[in-house]
This record gives C-alpha cells, structure tokens and sequence, in this order.
C-alpha cells in the first residue's frame, strides 16, 4: 500500500498547529486533517483550547500515519506557528529534522524556521489558508484535493472567495515548492482507501440517528455540544427534532416525556449539565422510559476546566439517580466505538426501558479519526413500544419474569397509559401498598439481570501471563494501547485490560487476566483511580499501581510510559 | 383510526370514571376535577386521545382520579414532559394539572419557556396559594405577611402575579377561573384546551385544611366574571386586568391570541407522530458521505 521506495522517508508525522482563538487554526486544521485523510493517511487529532472566543493560546494537533494510529503524541515534528507564543512554547520539543513554518514578520525562530512571507503571497484574511498551502506542500499533498477541500469547507456560493482561496493557496503551495523541504518526507499512499474524517461526538451522533433517534433536547455545554450540532444540521433531512432546552433538567424531562410518547430520544451534557439532569434520570428509571445520556466529561469540580478533558465522572454516573435501578454504563475507545455503543445504548434503552449511558471526555468528543464507513443501510433503528396482542385488558407495569412490561405508546391503541413518579400499581397508578413496592423494586431490579447478561467483556490483548497487565477504560484506549505496544517491542510481556463497557460489571469475564498477571496498574485520566475503585468494590481485587493523569490534558503513550519507567 | 371512530358515540361524563381520592373533604380540588371531566366531554375528546402531565402536589393526584393517558413525574417538572410529548405525537391532546409551587415555583423557568415556545398545551394551575401536600408552607402566590409555621414572621417576599406575566408575554391563552365558579369553569378549561397555542388557566380554591385567609368566603366576596363587553384581544386592557388584585379579582378570559404554535415551526410534525416517520436510511447514508 505504500511506497517505501524511500527508506528514509518517515510513516508517521506529528503536525502541531498553535495559534489565538479567533485566527483560523481550527480552520487550516480541519481542512488539512481532511486533505491527508483523502490522501489516504490515517489521523488521530488532538483539540487543545481555551474557553474563550478570541486570543487565548490553542493548539490542533494531527498525528498522521500511513497506518492506523489510536493515540496522541506528545512531540512535534511540524510546527505551524500562527503566532508568537507557539514557538516559544513548542520550539523546544523539535527533534534535529523538524521544522517550524511561520510567518517571516515574526523575526524569530533561529536559522531552520521556515519563514513564510505571508504578506507577499496574499491577504491577512488568507493567512489561514496560506499556512495550509505551505503545509500541504511540504507534506506533499496534491494542490487540487487540497483546492477542493477549502472548498467543501467554505462551500462554492461565493465564487469570488472560492477564486481568492484558491489564488492564495497557489501562491503558497507554488512559493513552498520553491523555497522549503522538509528533511524527511512523509510516505505517500498509493491507491487510498476512502474513509470518513469524523471525531467522536460526531459519530455519536451518526450512531444515534441510525439507532432510530427521533428527539434530541439538550443545553449547550462543552464539550458535548457537537452532537447538538451535528443532529440540528441533519434535523430537517431526517425528520429529527432537536430542541435547546431552557435548562439541563427541561432536556432531560423533555426527552422522557418524547420518549413516553414514543420517540427513541437522548440527551447529551458533561458533568455540570449531567448534575442538573440527574432527578430525571431516577424519573426515566421509575417511570420505565427508554433514555440514552451521554455525558462528555471534563476536569471538574463545579465548572473545573471546560474545554479539557478528564474521566473523573465514572463514579458520578454510576450512582447517578436516588433509589435504586438498573443502568448500563458504555466507555467508547475510540470514533468508531462511539458510532457502535451509541446503536447498544439505544438498543438496551428500549429492551430493557429505563437510563443508559455513554461517558466520553473532551478528548474523544474533539478527536477526529480517519474511519472506515459506517454501516448504515442494514442495520434496523430501535422500535419505540411494544405491540399487545389483542389483550382486552392492559396495564403499563405488568409484573413479568424478565421485569420487562409491554410498552405502549399513549393515543396508538384505546388503551391507557399510566405512570407515575410515586411507587405504583401494575395499571401505573399511585399505591403505598408497601407489598406492591417490594414486588415492584423486584420487577425493576430483574431488568438488571438481562443487563448484565449481554455486558461486553473488556477487550483482552498482549501476552497471556504478563509480567505487567495495563487495566484502562474509556478514549484512554488507544494511549494504553500503544504504550504497551511499545513495551513489547522492548522485549517486556506486557498485556492490556480494556473496559469498553464499565457498568454493569461481570467478574468471570475479566479475573483471569486479572489474576495471571504478576503486577496490575490501571491507568486512568483522573486522580482518584476510579476504576481501580470500582473493580475492587466488585471483586475484592486490589489493583496496587495506579497511572493517573487529572492535568486536562489526554493520556499518551510517553505520559505512560515516562510514569512506568 | 381514533378520530374515525370518534363519530361513532358521543363521550360521556362516565368515560371518564369515578374515583376515590386522598383529598380533604370540602377540598377545592374537587370542584375543579368535576370541571376538568366536563370540559374533555364538551370537547368530545376521548380518554385515550388525551395525556395528562402532573408534577407534585395535592393537585398533582388529580389525573389519577379520571380515565386518561397520565404521566405524573417529577415535582415542578410537568411541562417540559408535556412539550416532550406535543412533540413527539401532535395528536394527542396535552394537559398539564399541578399546582401553584410546582408551576410557579420549582419549575418557573420552565413556565417562561412554555410561554416563548408557544407549545400546544393546556396549563391547569390549582392556585391555592399554599403548599398542601407538606402541610402548610407559603408557596410562591403566598400574600405578603402570610403567616405559616415555615414563615413565622410571615411571607417577605411580594406574590407572583402568573396572569400579569402571562400577559406581559403574550401567552396565547390566559385565564383565571375560581374553583367554585360553577359551570364557567368547565368551559374555560374547554377553550383553554382547544386554543392553538400554549394555555394558562390560573384556578384559584380554596385550601380548607392550611389557608385560612383565602377562604371560600374569602374569594367569592373578591371574584368578579369579566363583562361580556370586555375583549381578550386588547393586550394594553388585559394588562391592566391582570395586575387587578386585591379588593377585586377578575375572573374569565384575560387575554388571547393566534400566534403560530411552537409544533407549527417542524414541518415534519405536519405528517403526524414523530414515532411513525421511518428514518430514511439513504439518506443517512448521504450524511455519512458527507465526512469524507
């Protein structure tokens, strides 16, 4: 697949871009990440920025490969410098063949920066796209897919801006060709797969809308407000409705009541948002209403750092919710996981009637991919309800095996449907029947017990009695991944335990790796280990070394290993 | 199919049962159940075709003593449920019944909402102006210097005029009826119910067991019926009506118009349940294209 006809030429890049708010990184980002996912390279970004709208010191990083890559690096190769501060920030980690690109005004940099003219090749308002012309150059991408990419970004309505853009990346590219190299090219990529550039709050989206999602409500909060987003711009196309909620607790009684009424629904938040929310997820448990949460989380406590991310919310959606009820905890690991859990989130939801969950962070939600298309064109959306054979009589919590009831939908049969919030009958009305609510805590707890038996086992990988077993969950994956990737090829037996799905939790599927490994450290983005915590409350297992990162930034494999060493 | 059916006989008071409750004899709560039955038989609007929303409260019980769809949630929460459920199936008719401090006060933000939205709901508000179900404490249309065991000094804060706030809005539907008002009740709540648009009906009764200020005495002496004379459409007029409060109490239809209702803004609820539209798979397809 690739050409290696160069053994000098390096398989995998990392790409740092810095610059203000307001000054059209994310812009240069996004449409170089999608130029070399056209070009066939795989891409893992990492999105660092502050809260605020202009200034401010951001950064888009792409690591790109002509393989799969899962997880962030920490150095740089390429430094694309839009201001001055990113080269007095990063200019320190270049190794020797690296390269910083910036704007020749700045009069810094030393002797090897590359010093653009960007004035001379067009307009200030261009400068973005003149930093991607260069770029693109010195990566060696194709000037007409990189032309065709600033188009599908800005769109082709303003011929006179389509004609601009594509006269200032000419300048660039043409003036790059000219006057800069980089010293050790990136290998190009013959015949290159199509793959979708998409991050992780987008593919949740995509995964809710071919799960059946009929009703999205939601207040904005970084980072989950991307699915919003994402759902709102494909509202009208299918048939969606997405409404911002005056509140957290409006979205979530608002999509319970949709729900109710038959509509596949979620609702997406972090922390903050997910707090306000959590009276309605008790409600969506008593009430036996399909709900799918996903909470996006970041460094907390109260508003902590909202635009970093951090997995300190495990414990906080587990006990979510006064009283007690089944639930479903889903930790996707990646962009395609994120697509994949959202379908079972809502699939579970409707079988099993009540609050599941996916808990992501910052990191996943901003990270765009390069990823195989999804299927959706066979796959079947959730069906709201529950048909009811010609029954004369109905009520809405019969007491059955499973402690799953006929679900109907109000207004589609003669029949009617009651619930409540206060303990109830079986037809859903009001009781202090205190044997009704022992039969009922019963019926709702056995829900439980279909849960548990289609959990997911955690993803085993590595070396069958390790010296070393790596225990991570969550968009933590691909780091944990790879940094014991690396250990192997040291020569260290190094295996890894993987939760993509953290609730509910079934010992017999993960104690052997458990027990066979000689030493176990869980790795984890937050400070108290809490998934060390919780595998010890359900198995007795004391897990004895902990990696914990909880700084706001995304675990790497050199954050990893530099803690293992 | 329900609508077609609805020809076939005419709804009657009994559709609608009979139940026991768990309220206090002499309870205004009364009154109003009685005219809420009548007013979904005037309408001719059979049980299933019809969900009631309740929060917390005396008055949030009160849809388990009739023959309807209910969902009684959260305390405060009633009316994002009941958009929820406008959204999600246009068809059927959505009525919130709660009282003073779920609607005033643990969920107030959601009543500004429900106004601006102008969602396709029938707000039954049970003012009393105490809380009832925790036994005695001043609840947000509570009188200044109310005295309760909460507020031995008595209430500090000034009372929530929901009619002038509905108005000043622009709510499509405001009224105020009186819980012994007799056979004009019932048909506020019909025409509330039958308002496009979102509708408040502010139901003052009174509490026998803890309000002993705002007795039946007490507001029959207040209560006046609106002229006939008198048009809900002038919007300056009904602003002056719905600040009366006091010596005199006006009762009747306050204020309305026909703005658009929210469900009016998605074209895709012009072709019925939301549950029904099958999501178009190539179309979805061509959105997933689109990341490429």
């Amino acid at each position: 697949m690739e050409n290696s006809s160069d053994n000098k030429a390096r398989h995998s890049l990392n790409i740092l871009i810095g610059g203000e708010a307001g000054q059209g990184l994310v812009t240069v980002g996004q449409i170089l990440a999608k130029s070399l996912v056209r070009s066939g390279y795989f891409i893992c970004v990492t999105q660092s920025y502050q809260s605020r709208i202009r200034g401010g010191h951001n950064t888009f990083a792409i690591r790109v490969a002509v393989d799969e890559v899962i997880a962030p690096r920490e150095s740089v190769d390429l430094l694309v410098a839009l201001d001055r501060d990113t080269v007095s920030l990063y200019s320190g980690d270049l190794p020797s063949d690296g390269l910083i690109v910036l704007d020749g005004a700045f009069d810094i940099g030393g002797d090897s920066a590359l010093k653009v003219p960007f004035r001379e090749l067009a307009q200030e308002r261009f400068s973005n796209i003149v930093a991607l012309g260069v770029v693109g150059s010195l990566l060696g991408l194709d000037q007409e897919l990189m032309a065709a990419a600033v188009d599908d970004f800005f769109g082709k309505k303003d011929t006179s801006l389509v004609a601009e853009n594509h006269r200032a990346l000419a300048a660039a590219t043409g003036w790059a060709a000219a006057n800069a190299t980089l010293g050790r090219k990136l290998l190009t990529v013959s015949n290159p797969s199509r793959r979708l550039m998409i991050n992780g709050n987008e593919a949740i989206a995509l995964g809710a809308v071919s799960a059946g999602l009929r009703f999205y409500s939601f207040y904005p909060m970084t980072p989950s407000t991307s699915i919003a987003l994402t759902l709102a711009g494909q509202a009208k196309r299918m048939g969606l409705i997405v409404e911002q909620a005056e509140d957290e607790i409006a979205a979530v009684n608002m999509a319970i009541g949709a729900s109710f009424a038959g509509a596949p629904v979620m609702v997406g938040t972090s922390g903050g948002g997910f707090a306000l929310m959590v009276e309605g997820v008790s409600l969506a448990a008593m009430t036996e209403t399909p709900l799918v949460v996903v909470v996006a989380q970041r460094p907390a406590p109260a508003t902590g750092l909202p635009t970093r991310t951090e997995q300190a919310d495990l414990e906080f959606v587990l006990h979510a919710g006064h009283g007690e009820f089944p639930r479903a905890i889903f930790s996707p690991g990646t962009v395609e996981e994120c697509f994949h859990l959202t379908r079972r989130a809502f699939e579970l939801a409707e079988r099993y009637q009540g609050p599941m969950f996916l808990l992501t962070d910052q990191f996943l939600a901003d990270s765009y991919r390069a990823v195989a298309p999804f299927e959706v064109e066979n796959v079947s959306p959730v069906r709201a309800g529950t048909e009811v054979a010609g029954s004369s009589q109905y009520v809405r919590f019969a007491i059955t095996d499973s402690g799953v009831s006929p679900r109907l939908r109000p207004g589609m049969t003669e029949h009617l449907v009651v619930v409540d919030s206060d303990e109830h009958t079986e037809d859903g009305h009001i009781t202090e029947d205190l044997s009704v609510r022992k039969q009922m805590v019963e019926k709702r707890l056995r829900k439980g017990e279909g849960i548990k038996a289609e959990v997911i086992p955690p993803g085993v990988d590595g070396d069958p009695n390790p010296e070393l077993l790596l225990v991570s969950w969550g968009s933590t994956n691909g780091a944990v991944q790879e940094a014991a990737s690396l250990m192997r090829s040291q020569g260290e037996k190094v295996a890894t335990l993987h939760f993509s799905q953290v609730w509910p939790m079934v010992p017999e599927q993960f104690m052997g790796p458990l027990e066979s490994a000689r030493h176990v450290v869980s790795i984890e983005g937050n400070a108290f280990g809490q998934l060390g915590r919780l595998i010890r409350r359900e198995t007795g297992f004391q897990i004895d070394k902990k990696v914990l990162r909880y700084d706001g930034l995304p675990l790497t494999p050199e954050s990893i290993l530099g803690e293992l060493s | 199919m329900a609508r077609a059916k609805r020809g076939i006989k005419m709804v009657t008071i009994e559709d609608y049962g009979d139940y026991e409750t768990a309220w206090c004899p002499g309870c205004g709560n009364f009154s109003i159940l009685k005219a809420v039955k009548q007013a979904l038989v005037a309408g001719n609007l059979r049980p299933h075709e019809v969900v009631f929303v309740s929060g917390i409260g005396q008055a949030a019980k009160a849809p388990h003593y009739l023959n309807a769809n209910v969902f009684n949630g959260l305390h405060g929460r009633s009316l994002p449920v009941a958009t929820g459920i406008k959204l999600a199936n246009p068809e059927l008719t959505v009525v919130v019944e709660s009282g003073d401090g779920c609607n005033y006060g643990e969920g107030g933000n959601h009543l500004l909402a429900a106004i601006r939205r102008n969602i396709d709901v029938t707000l039954l508000v049970h003012n009393n102006q105490v809380y009832g179900l925790t036994k005695g404490q001043a609840s947000p249309t509570s009188a200044e210097g109310f005295v309760t065991k909460a507020q031995p000094e008595g209430v500090a804060s000034a009372p929530f005029n929901p009619i002038a706030v509905a108005v000043a809005m622009r709510t499509a539907f405001v009224a105020r009826g009186f819980a012994e008002m007799g056979d004009g009740l019932s048909g506020l709540i019909q025409q509330g119910i039958a308002h496009r648009g979102f509708a408040l009906i502010d139901v003052l009764q009174p509490c026998v067991s803890f309000n002993k200020v705002n007795t039946f005495a007490w507001y029959k002496q207040r209560c006046y019926t609106l002229p006939s004379a008198y048009d809900p459409t002038d919007w300056e007029a009904a602003m002056k009506v719905a600040c009366e409060w006091g010596e005199r109490i006006p009762i009747g239809i306050i204020y309305r118009n026909e703005r658009p209702s929210f469900e009016d803004h998605f074209p895709v609820l012009s072709q019925g349940p939301l549950v029904d539209r099958e999501a178009g798979r190539a179309m979805l397809k061509e959105i997933m294209e689109g990341y490429r």
